[in-house]
């Protein structure tokens, strides 16, 4: 799971091929992914992992690296 | 003791001249604000003085004094020079918030072009829209912006230099491309900075509406002389505070307030280049002693969210003045200022168009939460009947907010579009396209907007623009974009859709689209929510009936439905 959040992340949301990000990057306070777009980072975890994601457990912090992601997905897989 | 003093006596006596005085300029001098933000500072016995102290990702922390960012505007100016750039030539500023993006802006500004500043979150269509219109012959960016550019250089044959200040020699340059890194330039001591005028123009700001492409939004030296006296009697700056603005220069108020107000009064700024956190900003707070905060409602509301109780791990005495901007402030969010910075953020209002703050809470003054406040001094402020378009006499109607022309960062045009321009005027007044009531104190409360542009976050969205990205989609048929009420951004983008024959709504699908827009326009201008449809409210004349779907979205009644096609 690690590794398809942060192929999707490096994909969709780096713009510079040279920008490099960990498991633990801060994603949202390091503004790799905007607070915009954490929308569709929220819709990509509910449709690749078939889990709904409350909107008042999609916070920034709890996106805020793809570790603090893992977490949470984990909490809504059956 | 405020700056203002006493708002009654200002009022009573104010004269734009007051402004001229304080920065020793008359009618027919030349006026540069880059030589204003710089080397007059400079000649004031502050060139040691901080100018910028800039934070970027992982704690990378730079600082320029005053002497500083004059050298690296006269460095960039003669780079500039040296291309070919001159006077009036449109320089767009493509770049995260970083030091080149402030000192490109006086260096564009010393030579007499025009910055044309852009969200650097743009995708490639809203970049080559504003880059056509603007017939635009430079760009300044980072190599993480250019894949960008490269997809849309060669419809832009105005565009005769990509400049990139990050470049690594590794890296092939391609049509076009430039690279300068500032820090490796020999600086420029002397340069003679391009004798521009009141009327010269100096910033094109791109703002979107209901129709129609987004319009550039021109604005002129003389400009400075609204901006320097507003930061100094609303923003309240004086001569030991530490200033930050948290807006991006890629919007308005991060160039009348996050760079030419505070310079050209001589303050030290702050910069922090990175994504939002609570915890981020109160540390940013708290490490650079901040004294004076203008920030924006999304942001206030969603520091609300992140609890009381985070504040409480930061020592944030030193904050004296907070003001906030971009969308109406909320009273609770007012309220909540006060009970945990003991300080309340006062609400201002304008506009891209308007350059400068109309309307707002001033120090010292009675702060009514949720209210605008009062007119700035010399601003004739009143809210039309919206079908005579003449003010109305009594209090307490809603109203079309209007302003006698005449103050110093009113726009002059939008580009190459004068009749949009002559359209904001009626009867001698300019049009907001906001609407408020007034109370019987003189007090201004904001109701909503006059069209259907979506302000969400504090910018501005056009349905339009996101209606027509979204029929660029293979599998979109028809669209209509909406604002959706939320509770941090006060609106977001909503889209409905049908799908063309053989596309089945789906999650997935909806991902797909949600991206298509984020990359294609914005992360802002990305639906938070799409909707799929069998068909769309029209007129029997084909038209789609988008306030249908607006009132479906805020719980309001419907109004008129006799031209609906119900077929």
């Amino acid at each position: 799971m690690k590794d398809i959040i942060l192929q999707y992340v490096i994909e969709e949301y780096l713009e510079d091929d040279d920008e490099e990000i960990t498991y633990d990057t801060p994603l949202i306070s390091g503004g790799f992914v905007d607070s915009f777009s954490m929308v569709s980072l929220k819709v990509f975890l509910e449709t690749r992992f078939k889990i709904s994601l409350p909107d008042d457990k999609a916070t920034p912090e709890a996106f805020d690296s793809v570790n603090n992601i893992v977490n949470l997905v984990n909490e809504f897989i059956e | 003791m405020s700056n203002i003093g006493s708002l009654e006596k200002r009022i009573k006596n104010f004269d734009w001249s007051i402004s001229e005085k304080e920065l020793d300029y008359k009618d027919g001098d030349t006026i540069n604000i880059a030589w204003y933000c710089s080397d007059r500072i400079c000649q004031m016995g502050k060139a040691d003085k901080l100018a910028l102290i800039y934070e970027g990702f992982g704690g990378v922390e730079k600082k320029y004094t005053f002497n500083d960012i004059r050298l690296a505007g006269n460095t960039i100016a003669i780079f500039l020079r040296n291309l070919g750039i001159v006077q009036e030539n449109r320089v767009c500023l493509f770049m995260d918030r970083i030091p080149e993006l402030y000192l490109s802006f006086l260096g564009v500004l010393k030579i007499g072009a025009i910055v044309q500043p852009l969200f650097s979150a743009f995708g490639e269509e809203s970049l080559y829209v504003r880059l056509e219109n603007a017939q635009t012959r430079a760009i300044i960016t980072q190599s993480k912006h250019l894949s960008k550019v490269r997809k849309i250089i060669d419809k832009l044959p105005s565009l005769e230099h990509i400049i990139i200040v990050d470049h690594k020699e590794s890296k092939p340059l391609q049509k076009n491309e430039v690279p300068f890194n500032l820090e490796d330039a020999t600086p420029i001591e002397d340069f003679e900075i391009f004798p521009t005028k009141a009327n010269s123009p100096s910033v094109l700001h791109y703002t979107s509406g209901t129709t129609g492409q987004p319009k550039g939004v021109r604005h002129v030296h003389y400009s400075l002389i609204s901006q320097y006296l507003t930061t100094k009697w609303i923003l309240d700056l004086q001569d030991n505070d530490i200033y930050w603005c948290t807006a991006d220069p890629g919007w308005v108020t991060g160039t009348s307030y996050g760079i030419i107000g505070p310079w050209s009064l001589g303050i030290t700024q702050c910069v922090l280049n990175s994504g939002f956190s609570a915890e981020t900003w109160y540390k940013f707070i708290e490490k650079q002693r901040i004294t004076v905060w203008y920030s924006a409602p999304t942001a206030i509301r969603s520091l609300m969210k992140a609890g009381d109780e985070i504040v409480g791990k930061f020592d944030l005495s030193c904050l004296r003045h907070l003001a906030s901007v971009g969308e109406p402030l909320n009273a609770e969010a007012v309220v909540w200022s006060e009970k945990v910075f003991n300080k309340q953020f006062l609400d201002t209002y304008w506009q891209t168009e308007t350059g400068s703050i109309m309307i707002t809470n001033f120090p010292g003054m009675k702060i009514k939460p949720g209210s605008m406040g009062k007119a700035f001094p010399g601003i004739e402020a009143a809210l039309l009947d919206p079908k005579t378009f003449e003010p109305f006499v009594e209090h307490g109607k809603i109203g079309l907010i209007a302003f006698k022309p005449g103050w110093p960062a009113m726009m002059t045009t939008y580009w190459n579009n004068n009749e949009k321009f002559e359209e904001k005027f009626k009867n001698g007044w300019y049009l907001s396209g906001d609407r408020s009531s007034i109370d019987n104190d003189g007090y201004f409360w904001f109701t909503g907007r006059d069209d259907d542009v979506i302000n969400t976050g504090g910018h501005l969205v056009s349905p339009f623009e996101v209606e027509s990205a979204l029929l660029e989609h293979e599998a979109v048929s028809e669209s209509a974009v909406v604002a959706k009420p939320d509770e941090v951004n006060m609106e977001v983008v909503k889209a409905f859709i049908t799908l063309k024959p053989g596309y089945e709504p789906s999650d997935e699908l909806e991902l797909k689209i949600m991206n298509f827009i984020r990359k294609k326009l914005s992360p802002l201008a990305m639906p938070q929510d799409i909707e799929y449809m069998d068909s769309l409210p029209k007129t029997r004349s084909g038209k789609i009936m988008r306030r249908i779907l607006h009132a479906k979205e805020w719980g309001e009644e419907t109004g008129d439905i006799s031209t609906l096609d119900n077929e």
